[in-house]
């Protein structure tokens, strides 16, 4: 399994066909105390780049937007009764949905956790 | 993602005239998230804002509320003309109180809301912190010349807030009778550590709790000795927040504005009675007439149904009609469900009212409930 992560602190980990999507644990940091996450419907279409889901915390709404291009396959149930999952867990129970991968070229250029972490190290 | 909420991090993007505040150094030491606000670096959050919120309504809190502007006015027949400005009755006001008041613009929009101390020979005014400056211009054109006005920017604003907040400042405040011989809405003269300080009864969270205004150089050293106590933490303006609109208090630049009358807003309480009659305030014809004809919107609660937030823009439907918008909204930590707060058409304004919200195009469930939604706790008296 490959995980890969995107310079708006998101992580996906592609196994197969499938890429899980979420937050990395540097994002929930900055959101805070999450109270709502408005994750995509199962067969919505996202393209990388376009919105995909909403993280709101105590303070404000945040955009998510995916990563790559593909169609939604499942969205995290877990994160309706337990959005803070996305504070305590970020990078394994608060993933935020699951979707094939249209293009796999799409995942070239993505940072790795080494370049990952550089990349937080330097902002 | 995160569209927005980097705000700590947008360094490159603000302007470099950012004030600094005396307890900045502070605030940083003690890791708290510095963001820009009112022009000046504040500390929106220390350990999270959920948690800064329990703790105030648990314990206490204390807030560095230092960007918010100290005004003394003194002069000739001052309470003249203070009342041509103002719409309080200070014939009422005594020696050692505090009372809110407001800022009117000829047509009786909100310029500000604030508070009005009596001092001995002078005024002791506490005004928003973004609109201090305009309101200094304001005062300074509509008082005359021989009103001196003084702005305290050398004093620094602390709340100290919570149940427990009068038990740990009483072990640090002094004075010519004690602490506890205040009561919502009254203040006197301490000595805290050597420095003279005043302390009113009053804030911004609901709770009971102090406003503490003391000399800028002196505001590290109090600080420190407060939240050495073990009920006290420091708390950031991302709690500030979420507590007041629990408490169903309103904020200017939100709430408030020149497109809004106090009386839409609920706040008749602040036109004194004395001046609902006599008037010569600014704006008195169109807000005494209000008092009696009512308005055509109102400001009201909202309990969301669900957990998703409705925030400030949000559009408030009766069915397919629009009939408000929403001016401060979002999780209640204190009850575990999304409020809010909206003007409303007047006839859709009572308790148990359904209404709907629009939030990214999706309509959410709301009742217009009583506010505060969570009840104050104001400290006034012992029984």
């Amino acid at each position: 399994m490959a995980r890969y992560f995107t310079d708006e602190h998101e992580w996906i980990d592609l196994e197969g066909d499938l890429a899980t999507v979420g937050i990395t644990d540097y994002a929930q940091g900055q959101l805070g105390d999450i109270v709502f996450v408005e994750l995509p419907e199962v067969g919505k279409m996202v393209e990388k780049g376009g919105e995909a889901a909403v993280v709101e915390s105590v303070k404000a709404a945040s955009d998510v937007y995916a990563p790559i291009t593909g169609e939604v396959m499942e969205a995290n149930a877990a994160l309706e009764d337990d959005p803070a999952l996305v504070n305590t867990s970020p990078e394994e129970d608060g993933w935020f949905f699951r979707m094939t991968v249209a293009d796999k070229s799409e995942l070239d250029g993505l940072m790795d956790a080494k370049a990952y972490k550089a990349f937080c190290d330097a902002l | 993602m995160l569209s927005g909420l980097m705000m700590s991090e947008d360094t490159d993007i603000v302007e470099p005239e950012t004030g600094t505040l005396p307890l900045d150094a502070w605030h940083r030491a003690r890791g708290a998230r510095m963001v820009e606000f009112a022009g000046y670096w504040m500390p929106i959050q220390y350990e999270g804002i959920v948690a800064e919120h329990e703790w105030t309504r648990t314990s206490a809190g204390l807030f560095d509320v230092s960007h918010m502007g100290q005004l003394l006015l003194s002069g000739p027949d001052l309470d003249t003309a203070v009342e041509a400005v103002l719409p309080i009755d200070l014939s009422t006001l005594k020696l050692g109180q505090q009372r809110y008041s407001l800022l009117l613009d000829d047509e009786g929009g909100v310029l500000d809301d604030l508070m009005v101390s009596r001092w001995p020979e002078a005024l002791y005014l506490v005004v928003n912190g973004a609109t201090k400056w305009d309101d200094i211009g304001h005062l300074r054109e509509y008082l005359p010349d021989e009103i001196t006005l003084n702005h305290l920017d050398e004093q620094a604003l602390l709340a100290l807030q919570g149940p427990k907040a009068a038990e740990a400042l009483a072990r640090h405040a002094t004075g010519k009778y004690p602490l506890s011989a205040l009561t919502f809405m009254k203040f006197g003269r301490f000595t805290i550590a050597g420095h003279d300080v005043t302390v009113a009864r009053a804030g911004y969270t609901g709770e009971d709790g102090f406003e503490i205004s003391l000399p800028g150089h002196a505001a590290a050293e109090i600080a420190d000795l407060l939240c050495g106590e073990p009920e006290v933490k420091p708390i950031g303006l991302g709690a500030r927040d979420s507590l007041r609109l629990e408490a169903g208090l309103p904020l200017y630049g939100h709430d408030l504005s020149p497109e809004t009358s106090p009386i839409e807003a609920g706040l008749v309480f602040g036109i004194n009675k004395r001046r609902r009659a006599d008037g010569g305030y600014p704006g008195a014809e169109r807000i005494n007439r209000e008092i009696v004809d009512g308005t055509a919107r109102k400001w009201v609660g909202l309990k969301v149904e669900g957990r998703m937030p409705a925030r400030e823009g949000a559009e408030v439907f009766s069915g397919a009609e629009k009939i408000g918008t929403v001016t401060s909204g979002g999780f209640s930590p204190s009850l575990g469900y999304p409020i809010a707060m909206a003007y409303v058409a007047a006839d859709r304004a009572a308790p148990g009212t359904a209404l709907e919200i629009e939030v990214r195009s999706k309509r959410l469930a709301a009742t217009v409930v009583p506010t505060p939604f969570v009840p104050h706790r104001y400290y006034r008296g012992s029984k």
